[in-house]
């Protein structure tokens, strides 16, 4: 059993041997060293248990070996006070585990605000957080700085001890924004937003990946992530402000196309909203945004006026990958206003009114008509629910 | 536990059954059926989260209250109910033993079925005219898949009905038909529960949100 | 025309997809198909088809399904286990700017069908395979519920298993990871044939998984023998039970899950795409929904297996059988609260996120007592190292280093920096190799004389135990030093030249591994050819607790003769104690079921479907289609679905068994 032993301790003594290369283990930033506390804490408070029970592993099986004539009771199966300990020494541990996790996970939101730089340094109620709008592209990451009006792709630079608020999307696929060294990773989601507040305390250059696999280029996905002096920042911000490269919608659209092993790019200006655009899916101008989108689904959709609404997708000028059966690939088109969308309602020739129609399963060209044909069943549905509040017609 | 091998010493208990009790033949196929239908529950469950999450995202397209038509859905729903009754009615005539009442009942199920599968199919008709397909929005797309599982799971109840009618007709009320008929009985009850489920959800919740 | 015709005939099937510039492929290829020929020659040249399509492929017998499925899982493991060493491989040359020898296609796909082949087609069929050989025997019983069932679902996993294999060949498999998220895995990102073939691959076996779950469910309600009370069943058959509980639980949102991608993909509905108002996120709720009680349906048999091989091997009852019986329960239970722990990293917000870490925590309670409850039946017993003892004491030392880093990503701010790492990579490794797959080698080694009437070799399994051991912690100790390097999974090219010792070493690893499996076919071979059999006249070689062993080393078709009557847990120990008789007269004539090739024919046209839906052939999918339901109701139209085995061939047999008893005394 004894070749077991130096087995066992491969893993426990490996880390040592990785020395200052792991990373994880001596991170740059103080949300990545909290981290590292943490998983240090889990794991001795783990060790309490584990270690006797592989002792007691190794010992049981040497001591009642047969043949070693040890005490041999065959029908002993039960003792109360054994069990009662094997159930709540684990359960000891996992109170206070689940503890520390429900404090941690807390103190440790990605979404909270920074607190502090680093131990007893508190955030100065002056110092404005950097904010850094990322955006995951096939295969390169896009940083978008909105206070300094530049962009790049696949360098991040963030002065050392200043609070950086990440907001994050992605383009097309799923991916995760990890810099080891600062702080854990978070998802990065086409047409949705994630947070990620972090600090880095020591300059220096560091290792940024993409941690959730995107597809073809997914391996030369990564980027150089620089904690840098202030002036150093500035010096850098000066620099990307040399570039001849602007980041509008049409120029984003050309460097969101799938490239892979994407060398540095700077841009020394942004078209305003282009974030809010990318979050929401709607780069291309005639494209309905989601929030907007969101916001008329809220209000009950469109109707059938909302049925047509929709345009040919075109990408890198040809249709996408179409399913067999799928009709041609369209997007919702963009509208200014609900009223207009009713208002589009209008110019649409109108259907056969509905008249002997309650038994055709067949919606109705516009939204009063819907409520008038409804409305019986909805009255008496009202009445026997006691719908006190509007009318549901009335909201039609 | 322990105790048992105690106790048990100074007698001299019976290891072996030397005459064997009687199975009662497919004595497994219920619960095993219901346990079937348990899973199949499942699928539907999913569906019914599904359409719960996305049932609001019209993508600025028509909502229930656009394309439902109750009093249509109504007349399905009524026919689907019957159709358990009618059930019924079969399953007491099987129990008497009487071979062409099971039948005649297990018709008129049938045609119950095929009524309400009509109207839905002619629901799905009407919506895809008017443009208002699976693909337009996630709303939808949950909407044709819940109903259009449910469409299929009563196709299926349909065909087996059949196959169960000439079964009958071929060999009578034999135990293994008996059997057969219990089965596609819970079948069909699950079916109704379901689609009591997809009325309120889909339709009732439907027309008041 | 003509190209309209051979679109319409061969759908989007041509001759570009076949691999031909992949010569890694093409090599395979050949080999692959110089074996199965001399395999098939082979069977034909012996006139084997006969005995194989009455005797197995058709049989309805749950032993030797069981055996098929053990078959199977083994075959299907060689395949898994060479992509893994390509994967290895790769990853320890490609370094400082060199690409390695796998371009991305190619590699992308192996990392996704290594982890799709070891979960559904090693995994699963291997638990299933010990589930359908020896629940039944525990109980007491002559067959399960439904011998016809049982048949179709392994033809089903069967079939699954082809769809993957043929994707080696004809086109290709998915290149999303083993579960396939959207958006990535939608058509506009994945047109080609490989998340199809995932798809359907899952879809086939999947069905079978299901029904084959139900159908233990209703064999262990309905078919124990009399006296065995729920919790006087042996703990396998507990741990059985719960994982088909599990199965019939979490298998039907694996098919609708599958099913919505397949319509997203076909159809173009937008389920999971990112636009018209579709959630991506549903798909990765729902996926691990069933994805977590997934690694339970796994690792509880195997914990089954532990309890009989700690008890019988200890010489000493269970310890704790009341209180493993709860943990088991427990597991089952809570192994639907805890999904959203796969994806702390998708910013659930800390109170959900702590929820279900602390949930995931709690199954750490129930399994920490397993561990605490073998422990103590092996205190006060009598050990007896044999190669399964080996392999629990393997497990019990390498399981509970696996179930702590994993109580560890359970910390959601430690997930954060460890979640896609390599450190979870060497995680799930490490419980479902040392948790999983040691359990099935144990369990390979302590029911094999049941199956087959004489002992697997000692020496080469003692070989094959610790290059196992040895290769594990060498191919998987360095990954979790990676892990905390900040090196995350799926990479297939590195700048980092310090880390390419560790994938050396990782590699090496690998190929001891590579050695461990060798020594166990070579096991195998030894023992199946050898002329010194370790031969087990008595049908007890282990001097074992559980019915299984009452009976002969191979069981006869039925099983027993009589049907055995329960009065304790440890229900043959009980019997030997107090001295119970066998009959040897008075023999009755056995009620059986009949074999059938329908299984076979139904999952048949399940493969041609699912090809004809991967290569868009709609003729044949809808012909297919047709075809299958068509022969599932004429099916249904066969009533002579059993027979009796008279009086005289029992007593034959069991008369022989009294002979072979009596000298073996």
């Amino acid at each position: 059993m004894s070749r077991f032993a130096k087995l066992l301790f491969v893993p426990l003594v490996a880390p040592l041997l990785a020395g200052c290369n792991a990373v994880v283990l001596a991170p740059a930033g103080d949300i990545a060293v909290q981290q590292r506390d943490l998983i240090i804490i889990a794991t001795v408070l783990m060790l309490l248990i584990i270690i006797p029970v592989m002792a007691l592993v190794v010992l049981f099986a040497r001591k009642y070996r047969k043949g070693n004539n040890a005490k041999y009771e065959p029908n002993w199966d039960h003792s109360t006070q054994l069990e009662l300990v094997i159930w709540s020494a684990p359960l000891a541990i996992i109170i206070c585990l689940g503890a520390v996790t429900w404090v941690s996970t807390h103190l440790l939101d990605p979404y909270r605000q920074l607190g502090r730089i680093g131990p007893d340094r508190p955030v100065a109620a002056e110092v404005e957080p950097l904010e850094v709008e990322v955006v995951a592209l096939d295969w390169k990451w896009m940083f978008i700085y909105p206070q300094y009006d530049i962009a790049t792709v696949n360098e991040l630079v963030a002065p050392v001890d200043r609070p950086i608020e990440f907001k994050l999307t992605a383009s097309t696929v799923m991916n995760s924004f990890y810099i080891p060294a600062l702080a854990g990773q978070i998802y990065a989601m086409p047409g949705m937003q994630t947070r990620l507040h972090a600090v880095v305390n020591e300059p220096g250059t560091y290792k940024g990946i993409a941690a959730h696999y995107s597809g073809h280029g997914f391996s030369g996905m990564h980027f150089a992530f620089k904690g840098v002096s202030d002036s150093e920042f500035d010096t850098w911000l000066a620099d990307v402000r040399t570039s001849p490269d602007m980041l509008n919608r049409q120029r984003y659209l050309e460097v969101e196309k799938p490239s892979e092993h994407v060398p540095v790019m700077h841009f020394a200006g942004v078209e305003s909203g282009l974030y809010t655009a990318i979050v929401n899916m709607c780069v291309e101008r005639d494209k309905m945004c989601v929030s907007e989108m969101m916001s008329i689904d809220e209000q009950g959709g469109l109707g059938h006026a909302g049925v047509n609404n929709l345009a040919p997708e075109l990408y890198g000028g040809g249709e996408k990958n179409r399913s067999p059966f799928g009709p041609q690939k369209t997007y919702v088109a963009a509208i200014c206003s609900t009223d207009e969308a009713i208002a589009m309602t209008a110019k649409l020739p109108a259907l056969k009114a509905p008249n002997a129609a309650p038994l055709v399963g067949k919606g109705l060209t516009r939204p009063e008509m819907v409520a008038q044909s409804n409305a019986p069943a909805l009255d008496w549905l009202a009445g026997k629910l006691a719908f006190n509040q509007n009318s549901p017609a009335d909201a039609l | 536990m322990s105790s048992h091998a105690k106790a048990a010493e100074g007698e001299a208990p019976q290891f072996y059954e030397l005459v064997p009790h009687h199975h009662a033949p497919h004595g497994s196929t219920q619960i095993g059926f219901w346990i079937y239908l348990m899973s199949d529950c499942l699928i539907f469950a999913s569906l019914f989260a599904i359409y719960g999450v996305l049932g609001g995202n019209f993508a600025a397209g028509p909502s229930p209250a656009h394309l439902f038509n109750l009093q249509l859905v109504a007349v399905s729903t009524g026919a689907l109910l019957l159709s358990s009754i009618t059930y019924g009615f079969a399953m007491l005539d099987m129990d008497e033993g009487k071979k062409t009442g099971t039948l005649v009942w297990l018709v008129i199920t049938g045609l119950l079925g095929a009524v309400f599968l009509g109207l839905t199919l002619y629901e799905f008709y009407h919506m895809i005219h008017e443009g208002a397909v699976p693909q337009r929005s996630a709303f939808l797309s949950a909407f044709f898949v819940l109903v259009g599982t449910h469409a299929l799971h009563v196709t299926f109840g349909i065909l087996w009905l059949v196959t169960l009618l000439v079964q009958i007709g071929m060999k009578g009320l034999i135990p293994a038909n008996r059997i057969r008929v219990q089965c596609l009985s819970m079948f069909w009850h699950f079916l109704d529960v379901i689609w009591i489920g997809v009325f309120t959800v889909v339709y009732l919740m439907g027309m008041l949100r | 025309m003509t190209n309209e015709f051979w679109s319409f005939i061969f759908g989007r099937l041509t001759w570009d997809v076949l691999p031909l510039h992949e010569p890694i492929v093409v090599i395979t290829f050949i080999v692959v198909a110089i074996g199965g020929l001399a395999v098939l020659g082979a069977l034909t040249y012996f006139k084997l088809w006969g005995y194989l399509w009455k005797e197995w492929f058709t049989s309805v017998d749950h032993k030797k399904i069981g055996i098929m499925y053990m078959v199977l899982g083994l075959i299907m493991l060689l395949r898994g286990f060479a992509d893994a060493l390509m994967m290895r491989l790769q990853q320890a040359i490609a370094f400082g700017g060199s690409e390695g020898y796998l371009n991305a296609h190619h590699y992308d796909q192996l990392f996704s069908v290594h982890g799709v082949i070891m979960i559904f087609f090693v995994a699963m069929p291997l638990i299933t395979g010990f589930m359908n050989y020896v629940v039944p025997l525990q109980i007491g019983a002559r067959d399960v519920s439904f011998p016809f069932l049982n048949n179709f679902s392994f033809w089903m996993t069967a079939g699954g298993a082809v769809l993957v294999m043929m994707s080696l060949f004809i086109g290709e498999f998915a290149q999303t990871g083993w579960l396939a998220f959207p958006p990535l895995s939608g058509i506009e990102h994945s047109p080609a044939s490989g998340v199809d073939y995932y798809i359907w691959a899952l879809q086939v076996a999947g069905v079978g998984t299901t029904l084959s779950g139900v159908n233990l469910i209703a064999t262990i309600i309905k078919m124990r023998a009399p006296g065995m009370s729920l919790m006087k069943m042996p703990v396998f058959t507990w741990t059985s039970l719960c994982t088909n509980v599990l199965i019939v639980a979490s298998f039907p949102i694996l098919t609708a899950v599958l099913t919505l991608l397949a319509l997203d993909r076909y159809v173009g509905t937008n389920f999971f795409t990112a636009d018209f108002g579709g959630s991506p996120m549903m798909y990765i709720n729902l996926i691990w929904i069933w994805g977590h009680p997934e690694v339970y349906i796994l690792i509880l048999p195997c914990f089954g297996i532990f309890s009989e091989v700690a008890s019988t091997f200890s010489s000493k009852r269970l310890f704790g059988y009341t209180s493993m019986v709860y943990a088991t329960v427990v597991i089952t239970v809570l192994s639907y609260l805890v999904w959203l722990h796969h994806f702390f990293t998708m910013g659930s917000g800390a109170s959900v996120n702590s929820f279900f870490g602390i949930t995931t925590m709690i199954i750490s309670i129930p399994t920490g007592a397993k561990i605490f409850n073998w422990l103590f039946t092996m205190y006060k017993g009598q050990i007896r190292f044999e190669l399964p003892m080996m392999w629990l004491i393997a497990f019990m030392l390498t399981f509970t280093i696996g179930g702590m880093t994993g109580v560890l990503l359970a910390v959601p701010p430690a997930d954060f920096v460890l979640h896609n790492s390599l450190f979870l990579v060497a995680h799930f490794h490490n419980v479902i190799i040392g948790g999983v797959l040691f359990g099935i080698f144990a369990g390979i080694n302590y029911w094999w004389p049941k199956a087959f009437g004489y002992k697997l070799n000692t020496y080469w399994g003692k070989i094959s135990f610790w290059l196992w051991n040895v290769g594990f912690w060498l191919a998987f100790g360095p990954l979790y030093v990676l892990g905390l390097m900040g090196v995350t999974r799926r990479l297939r090219t590195f700048d980092d030249p310090s880390l390419q010792i560790w994938f050396i070493i990782a590699g090496i690893g690998a190929l001891v591994i590579a050695g461990g499996i060798g020594a166990m076919l070579i096991q195998f071979a030894v023992s199946i050819l050898g002329k010194n059999k370790e031969w087990d006249t008595t049908g007890d070689p282990w001097n074992g607790r559980t019915l299984e062993w009452a009976t002969s080393s191979p069981p006869p078709q039925y099983n027993f003769a009589f049907t055995p009557v329960i009065h304790d847990n440890d229900a043959w120990a009980d019997m030997k104690h107090r001295h119970a008789q066998r009959p040897t007269e008075g023999f009755m004539e056995i009620h059986m079921p009949r074999n059938t090739g329908a299984g076979i024919v139904l999952a048949g046209v399940s493969v041609v479907l699912g090809f004809a839906l991967i290569w868009y052939m709609w003729w044949l999918a809808i012909l297919s289609f047709v075809v299958l339901i068509g022969a599932a109701i004429i099916h249904t139209f066969n009533y002579d679905r059993d027979y009796y085995i008279p009086v005289e061939a029992v007593a034959e047999v069991e008369n022989a068994r009294t002979r072979l008893l009596s000298g073996a005394r």
